[in-house]
């Protein structure tokens, strides 16, 4: 064995003024990388930042609104309209709304005895009929604005131009309409709120339940193997596949059930399954693998000591994991609901599937209401043509993320005041 | 690059005898101080342990030799270490090249996941070697006298090893590129003794060519493998400093200062 | 964790007086149903994921079933066939594949290298301060639901490709708009399932790099990458595994109709987009149209689920190495 070669030393490495240029090579191309690799972080961050901006954009921007009637010219004894007396309002109403129309108005609730406010609203709906002629972006409106007044001008000469923000109180509180600039997402909302009541309720216990079962009492079985690779494979399975396991199993095949017949509570009109139930329960379904998944690591992240020390008192496996790791791992089971939860309040492709009705301007009222979802309304304005719906999508869009955003930090505040307690 | 100074072998080195030395070394983690005016001179061709109690910063110090202590984000030193009649911590200096020629060998083996002979070939590639790649592999092997437990596997990964014969790899992925001094630290504390006996012989043959410095805490092994030993201690603030430095038989057997006898004597921590 | 060692010691019946010390001399075995109760509704928590499956399986298996019983309809044609057209009968389901490998092609055109260079510029790069804002930013952002991302593809990334390529080339639905959008949907999935797995790599094996005067470029590429290389792949299957299934972005903005087409600038109608129009429609239940997105969502399924099974090896191959 030759342990000691002779010419250990001679090898065939740059040294001198070869080893200087080698290394100054090596840096360039490392500069070169470094600089292609933030590069491709910032252009992420940007791509995912446009995002963000065209939201945004899409949701105000300047309208050309024409009225029907200028609402000056409604004005009595110099009296613009907004600051008009009560009778004044109805006179307005009487003289320029057909008789039928009034008759109409008067059956759902005499005018006399609305509020100054409501006939105020009347007279803008009935009378001054605003239209909107064309709508803008934000950026359009704040970088073309010369160019808006020019198009304003020239093809809407009767046209107002105002700034409008289309995510507004009213857009909240609004039912659906096919007038784009009344529309609201009111039926949306309370869908998308009764749905995910329906999700968290089934989806909680059984999610939590499931991950107690694997992480304390399961052992290393065939069937519990089973069970563990299959929640990660279901984990990844898309949605709209649980769409059609909803559709064959929830809407069709438990249609007395999930339209509410056997209880003799749903809506006869629509007797079949395509309800907020089954939307629920299928939601549910979706989001079930990120429960148990999350609250697995939850309740593993409770340390062993503090089982030993229950069992150690005398206390069944089930009374040390009722009082002591359940109670441990709450935060950071609560936290990997919500994030599941805000999952679940964005799932489009699914409800589609399940056949959420996309046209409802009657408020859901329980499980086996017909419904639409906030997700569905962005879907079902963005399909149409007209640009106006743009704007209410971007608008609803706008909402959603907003909603998701505050899921988000409940969950992050949730995460460190819990890591806090932990260091104590 | 200005890093050139470091590459003129022609010119002839001032102190013969002197590999690397520190001068007057402060490193600070932070605002905590891990080494303390640290004077140290390794001599060429010579095994020197860096003993003292655990966390008297003797891995610190080993790891200023080559800059690694860089890659803790929040290190600063302070201070000179002398390479070749340059400060290689002077603005100029490529820690790249520095590490090039002051090699290191870790704790805990730390082979590539990858083969073995890439283990080997991976070094030598990205520092520009144009020679047989097969031959300089074969002959770093032998140099570790690991060729004969391999030769028949070179493709198969390195984590396939055991640890001995990892930390065996680790020593010929380092002296594939032919540093002049190669830093150690603890090499053999995570073998097993008959894995530790082979890494010390190996130190040993290799000391022929090479310069080692070796931090340990073990002192039998520090008094068998040796040649120059540096003990270090740290004060009240915990910064670690050098006590005393001579060669190894005089330090263990008449040490100068009453702090080193009482730790060689084992009646200190 | 099932044995009995906790059932030696019985249950305090009453803290006060001595009888239940007395009664602790007896180590017999109860039988404490209540627990047992309790494990056997946990179980079936457990089990409700395994009737999910099954559920799936059965529901898709029996409507493909009768899919492929209806008359003129034949497997053979079905994978071979370039026309789907259900009024005439003719289901072959190649157009909205290739539709589906178009999107998802654009999708991993994006999202490869970006996702990949983000990973390795965080992971190895980027200091501690910039990654942990970018790592939740791009965490949140994955988050974004997709049907935001579908009104983007339309209101920002098909206007854009009609601009660059021009109009007469660029229909309003296509999917190269569809495929680039969904690009940035999974470019945070990439991204942060491969920084996971770059970060996992030990720094002992970046300091041994270094050590034998590696570059930081050098180290990053030749060691840390093909150390994670598992992980990392494993993160580039389960991102393909999405991008395949990912429905409403394709449903938006690809096409509504399905199309044997390799032009990306043309409207071609993915499985997904194909399945939602169907289902969104006002078609009878009973009709074949009706059953055919079960025999679309069973190879779908089938894809999907092949994919993320591989995935999953990868995954354990890595955690074998490093955990």
């Amino acid at each position: 064995m030759n342990r000691c070669p002779s010419a250990v030393s001679s090898i065939n490495l740059p040294e001198g003024d070869d080893l200087r240029d080698f290394i100054a090579g090596r840096h360039a191309r490392g500069r070169l990388w470094s600089t292609a690799l933030l590069a491709s972080t910032i252009l992420a961050v940007i791509a995912l930042t446009a995002l963000l901006v065209n939201i945004v954009d899409g949701a105000s921007g300047f309208v050309a609104i024409e009225n029907a009637v200028d609402p000056q010219s409604l004005s009595v004894d110099g009296i613009a309209l907004q600051d008009l007396e009560s009778e004044t309002l109805i006179q307005i109403i009487g003289s320029h709304v057909s008789a039928a129309v009034v008759r109409r108005l008067e059956s759902e609730q005499p005018l006399a005895k609305r509020s100054r406010q409501d006939l105020y609203e009347l007279v803008i709906e009935r009378v001054v009929k605003p239209e909107v002629k064309q709508g803008w972006t934000l950026s359009e409106s704040i970088f073309g604005r010369e160019e808006i007044q020019v198009v304003v001008a020239e093809q809407y000469p009767k046209a107002q131009l105002v700034f409008r923000s289309w995510l507004s109180l009213d857009f909240l509180t609004s039912p659906q309409s096919s007038v784009p600039e009344r529309a609201g997402v009111r039926t949306a909302l309370l869908g998308t709120l009764w749905t995910l009541l329906i999700t968290i309720a089934l989806a909680f216990p059984l999610g939590v339940g499931a991950a107690v079962y694997l992480e304390e009492y399961a052992g290393d079985t065939f069937l519990n193997r089973i069970i563990r690779t299959n929640i990660n494979n279901l984990a990844g399975v898309p949605s709209i596949i649980y769409g059609l396991l909803g559709l064959a199993i929830f809407v069709r095949s438990c249609a007395p059930i999930t339209s509410g017949a056997a209880f003799g509570r749903g809506d006869p009109t629509t007797a079949n399954g395509r309800t907020i139930l089954s939307a629920g329960l299928t939601l549910a379904l979706l989001v079930l693998p990120l429960i148990i998944i999350n609250a697995q690591e939850a309740v593993r992240s409770v340390p062993r000591s503090l089982r030993y020390g229950s069992l150690s008192l005398g206390a069944t496996q089930w009374q040390t994991i009722r009082s002591h790791v359940l109670p441990q791992a709450l935060p950071g089971i609560l936290t990997g609901t919500i994030l599941a939860m805000s999952r679940a309040i964005g799932e489009t492709a699914p409800l589609v599937v399940v056949g959420a009705t996309t046209y409802i301007v009657i408020d859901p009222s329980g499980p086996f209401s017909k419904f639409t979802t906030l997700p569905m309304q962005i879907y079902q304005w963005t399909a149409r043509p007209q640009a106006d719906f743009r704007r209410i999508a971007a608008a609803a869009s706008l909402l959603l993320l907003v909603l998701l955003l505050a899921m988000n930090a409940t969950a992050i505040v949730l995460r460190n005041h819990h890591s806090q307690k932990g260091c104590l | 690059m200005t890093g050139s100074a470091v590459c003129q072998t022609s010119r002839p080195i001032p102190d013969a005898g002197c590999a690397i030395e520190a001068r007057s070394l402060h490193v600070y983690y932070g605002i905590f101080r891990a080494l303390k005016d640290v004077d140290l001179q390794i001599e060429r061709q010579k095994i020197t342990a860096i003993i003292g109690p655990s966390g008297c910063g003797k891995s610190t110090m080993l790891r200023s030799f080559n800059r690694m202590n860089e890659l803790v984000p929040s290190c600063r030193t302070e201070g000179k270490v002398m390479f070749r009649n340059r400060n290689i911590y002077d603005s100029g200096v490529d820690p790249v090249e520095v590490r090039r020629r002051i090699g290191m060998v870790f704790q805990r083996p730390n082979p590539f996941p990858k083969s073995i002979y890439e283990n080997i070939a991976w070094g030598a590639r990205i520092n520009g070697y144009r020679g047989h790649l097969d031959e300089l592999v074969e002959e770093s092997l032998r140099l570790a006298a690991l060729w004969e437990d391999v030769r028949d596997k070179l493709q198969q990964s390195a984590l396939a090893l055991s640890g001995g014969q990892q930390q065996r790899l680790c020593i010929a992925r380092a002296i594939a590129i032919r540093p002049e001094i190669i830093l150690m630290d603890e090499p053999a504390s995570a073998l097993d003794p008959i894995a530790t006996l082979k890494i010390e012989e190996l130190m040993r043959e290799l000391a022929e060519r090479y310069t080692f410095v070796v931090v340990t805490h073990n002192m039998q092994q520090a008094a068998r493998v040796s040649h120059q030993t540096a003990f270090f201690m740290m004060d009240a603030d915990r910064a670690g400093y050098l006590v005393e430095q001579g060669p190894t038989r005089d330090l263990f057997t008449n040490p100068r200062d009453r702090r080193t006898e009482d730790y060689i004597t084992g009646r200190f921590g | 964790m099932t044995g009995g060692s906790e059932d030696l010691a019985p249950r305090a019946r009453s803290a006060t007086g001595g009888r239940f010390l007395q009664q602790s001399h007896d180590l017999r075995k109860r039988p404490r149903p209540g627990d047992m109760l309790v494990q056997g509704l946990l179980f079936f928590c457990g089990a409700v994921s395994i009737l999910t499956t099954l559920g799936i399986v059965y529901v898709l298996g029996r409507e493909s079933l009768l899919f492929f019983t209806h008359k003129g309809v034949s497997l053979l044609e079905f994978f071979t066939s370039t026309t789907w057209q259900p009024s005439i009968g003719k289901f072959g389901v190649w157009p909205l594949v290739t539709a589906t490998l178009m999107t998802t092609g654009f999708a991993m055109l994006i999202a490869l290298p970006l996702g990949l260079a983000v990973a390795v510029y965080l992971s190895e790069y980027a200091s501690a301060r910039a990654r942990n804002i970018l790592k939740p930013v791009l965490e949140i952002l994955a988050g974004i639901p997709t049907v935001v991302y579908g009104y983007f593809a339309l209101s920002f990334m098909t206007p854009l490709l009609r601009s660059i390529f021009g109009r007469d080339v660029v229909s309003i639905y296509n999917t190269a708009s569809a495929g680039l959008v969904m690009g940035i949907l999974i470019l945070p999935l990439i991204s942060s399932m491969s920084e996971d797995a770059l970060s996992a790599i030990p720094r002992s094996l970046r300091e041994a790099s270094y050590a034998l005067g590696a570059t930081r470029l050098e180290t990053a590429v030749q060691v840390v990458l093909p150390a994670a290389l598992s992980g990392v792949t494993a993160a580039v299957i389960v991102a393909l595994s999405r991008a395949i299934g990912e429905t409403m972005i394709a449903a938006l903005a690809a096409g509504a109709g399905p199309a044997f087409t390799i032009n990306p600038f043309r409207p071609a109608e993915t499985m997904t987009g194909h399945m939602v129009r169907i289902s969104s429609g006002d078609i009878s239940y009973d009709s074949m149209d009706y059953d055919s997105i079960f025999a679309i969502g069973s190879l779908l399924f089938v894809l999907t689920l092949t994919l993320n099974v591989v995935s999953r090896r990868f995954v354990a191959r890595f955690r074998e190495v490093y955990e």
